[in-house]
């Protein structure tokens, strides 16, 4: 068998090829010092970074600053983790083997206890409660993300955005992997690189360079710079301040993020087609098919787990978008969206109860999507 | 596969497919430049603009230097100098010094949780788990109140430690999930064997695991480092409003975008370019484990 030890859906006590003696007992006091083992790094990083001033303090040189963040954060973390296993070698054998697995996974556990659990409870209770949090209100902050005019917009648009743009990612991203499919290699891999390469732009870098697409100047001030604009007007147009056309603009802005997220669907199918057996297609030739036909019949079926989880991965970074309308509108005329107005909620209009509540609903939105993979992962882990 | 073993004599196929493939191929080059083209184009506008003489840039679209390619006037280094000098050389030394650490930590921490999960048994390691899994896709602006608010009390915001420990926790479930996955499929024999020698965890990870697994590292940091420079949300809560010293490059450039109209124009094409360099060239340089750490990691929230 060259299976890893297989977590069990039930969890119960078994026998295990790589398990050590005492590793499953659960004494209080085994777990009290399973815990203490855990909280040891997270709490000395913590106590480190916070309270040694001179690196809070801006006018330490910025060099100084990351060297002795790197040599504490990688080094100091490596030494403590060192230390704590020596530690647990010292203990009885039985006793050792029940808390490493802690000194192990449990900073990790930690961390992820305080910045994403906690705070998801937190974020939770806060929605419950009044712009302030002093006061509960119930369901009052929901009744008015989906009963007020300037929510259900952010709402709507939303919702738009996640429906077109995974479709057009995956379209457009699914069309430019069977097309490059069929260039010379050269010539593919670099094709591409250029359609891959917006990827690595971040969204307040890819909204700078469509605002020079969008720019738009008054007639008689001067040329148009923006790009869409200057064809616009070559073709005996008026010019448009596109970002200010009602429920267009938010396709404007959509654009954006098409455009880094196309390359993430293309590479990922690229691999896909690429895996797609030439004998099954070999065979569907023979008997008839013609090119559109083995596309549509044998490779489209064979990815179609990787097209579902492409589009749920940019379905998932939609859904979050803030950047590119933070920084193109700020919301304005009509392009607001959930995880923009969440933000405006909280730091402009200091409303945390409203806040929280469109936190909680972008939250909700992909807790299927969470479940789906645990379930997945619980079948793969099943089938190894 | 009793088909391919029926397979008939497949030369008349084998002809027409290539005759087929003759009459596709100029449209295939068409449509692929097309693509290529619509895609490049907008970058390509603003990094013509960003080499251009900053009066040009606010009277003239970047397509009219197609008339004076070769007219020496045409292109300056000026903008870049004006935009290292007005910030954006101090935001990218902080863009550093958020990205590095907020890399190197999670990989370590990362590191011995999925040996752990992989390779220890211990009692709700299935349970923990798929935590993890789940916690992949919580948005984190579900964090951003609860953990500023902590931070206001203990005085973190606006320095760069408390955003390295939010960069952690952020990225730990998908760095957790990758590399445990990666740990798993290691050959169980490999470890047995070395236990059978005598090895202690912490020999078989530090001596093992560790260097087989190289590639997923390369690919968690590939991702991770994009996404923490490219990062504006988190950047701007925990340190830009606090502190505009310690601004970061996105932060210091949605700011000057903010001033688009008012003189700012010249400036913004150069600033784009000042920060995506370091993102272009670790792209260029790493794409392999860039994508593969996407294809690992395409269930990430």
């Amino acid at each position: 068998m060259t299976t890893p030890p297989v977590l069990r859906d039930d969890d119960v006590e078994v026998s295990h090829p790589h398990g050590d003696p005492g590793a499953r007992d659960s004494s209080p006091q085994l777990w009290l010092l399973r815990i203490l083992s855990a909280l040891i790094i997270p709490a000395v990083l913590a106590l480190f970074f916070f309270t040694f001033e001179f690196l809070q303090d801006p006018e330490t040189n910025k060099i100084v600053q990351i060297t002795v963040a790197i040599v504490v954060g990688v080094g100091g973390v490596w030494l403590l983790y060192w230390a704590l296993d020596r530690l647990v070698n010292a203990m009885p054998d039985r006793v050792g083997a029940g808390v490493r697995p802690f000194v192990f996974a449990g900073p990790a556990l930690i961390l992820l206890a305080f910045y994403l659990i906690y705070p998801t409870i937190d974020t939770v209770i806060t929605s419950l409660r009044d712009a302030g949090g002093d006061e509960w209100v119930g369901i009052d902050n929901f009744v008015r993300v989906f009963t007020e005019n300037t929510y259900l917009i952010s709402l709507r648009n939303s919702i738009f955005w996640a429906i077109l743009v995974p479709i057009v990612c995956v379209g457009v991203g699914l069309a430019v992997a069977v097309l490059a499919d069929l260039l010379p290699r050269r010539t593919e891999s670099t094709f591409k690189s250029l359609i891959f390469l917006p990827m690595a732009v971040s969204f307040v870098g890819a909204s700078v360079v469509f605002a020079f697409i969008y720019s738009f100047r008054v007639e008689g001030f001067g040329d148009q710079i923006g790009l869409l604009n200057a064809i616009w007007t070559a073709f005996g147009g008026d010019p448009v301040d596109w970002l200010r056309v009602p429920f267009w603009n938010n396709l404007f802005l959509m654009v954006i993020l098409i455009w880094t997220q196309t390359g993430f669907a293309m590479v990922i199918l690229s691999a896909a087609i690429k895996g797609v057996p030439e004998d099954l297609l070999e065979a569907a030739r023979i008997d008839g098919a013609n090119e559109w036909q083995a596309f549509r019949r044998i490779t489209v079926p064979t990815i179609a787990s990787t097209i579902v989880v492409v589009w749920t991965t940019i379905l998932i970074t939609t859904w979050k978008v803030y950047d590119i309308v933070a920084v193109m509108t700020g919301g304005r005329d009509g392009t607001s969206v959930v995880a923009e107005r969440m933000v405006t909620e909280f730091f402009t209009f200091q409303n945390n109860g409203v806040g929280a509540a469109l936190a909680v609903v972008l939250l909700v939105v992909v807790t299927p999507i969470l479940v789906i993979n645990i379930r997945r992962f619980r079948q793969q882990e099943a089938l190894r | 596969m009793t088909a391919v073993a029926q397979k008939p004599p497949p030369l008349p196929v084998v002809k027409d497919k290539s005759n087929s493939f003759v009459v596709a191929k100029t449209p295939v080059y068409l449509a692929c430049l097309l693509i290529a083209v619509v895609w490049v184009i907008p970058a390509l506008g603003i990094l013509i603009n960003s080499f251009r003489n900053p009066q040009a840039i606010q009277s003239t679209g970047w397509w009219t230097v197609i008339g004076e390619v070769f007219n020496p006037d045409t292109w300056t280094l000026q903008n870049y100098a004006t935009v290292l000098d007005q910030g954006f050389g101090n935001a990218f030394a902080n863009s550093l010094a958020v990205t590095i650490p907020a890399v190197a930590i999670p990989i370590t921490v990362a590191a011995f949780a999925a040996y752990a999960f992989a390779w220890m048994d211990f009692p709700g390691r299935n349970l923990w788990f798929a935590a993890v899994v789940g916690l992949m896709v919580v948005p984190l602006q579900m964090a951003l109140i609860p953990i500023l608010r902590i931070y206001t009390v203990f005085d973190l915001t606006g320095s760069f430690p408390g955003l390295w420990l939010a960069h952690t926790g952020f990225g730990l479930p998908l760095a957790v999930y990758l590399l445990r996955n990666y740990m798993g499929s290691l050959p169980s024999s490999l470890i047995e064997s070395a236990q059978i020698d005598g090895a202690s965890h912490w020999t078989i990870f530090t001596r093992l695991i560790l260097p087989l697994s190289t590639p997923v590292l390369a690919a968690f940091a590939t991702l991770q480092f994009l996404w923490v420079w490219n990062d504006y949300l988190v950047a701007l809560v925990f340190l830009g409003v606090a502190n505009p010293d310690n601004a970061v490059i996105t932060v210091e450039l949605a700011g000057l975008q903010g001033q688009f109209g008012e003189g700012a124009l010249n400036l913004l094409p150069a600033a784009a370019f000042v920060s995506m360099v370091l993102p272009l060239v670790v792209f260029f340089l790493l794409q392999r484990y860039f994508v593969r750490g996407l294809t690992a990691g395409s269930v990430k929230g």
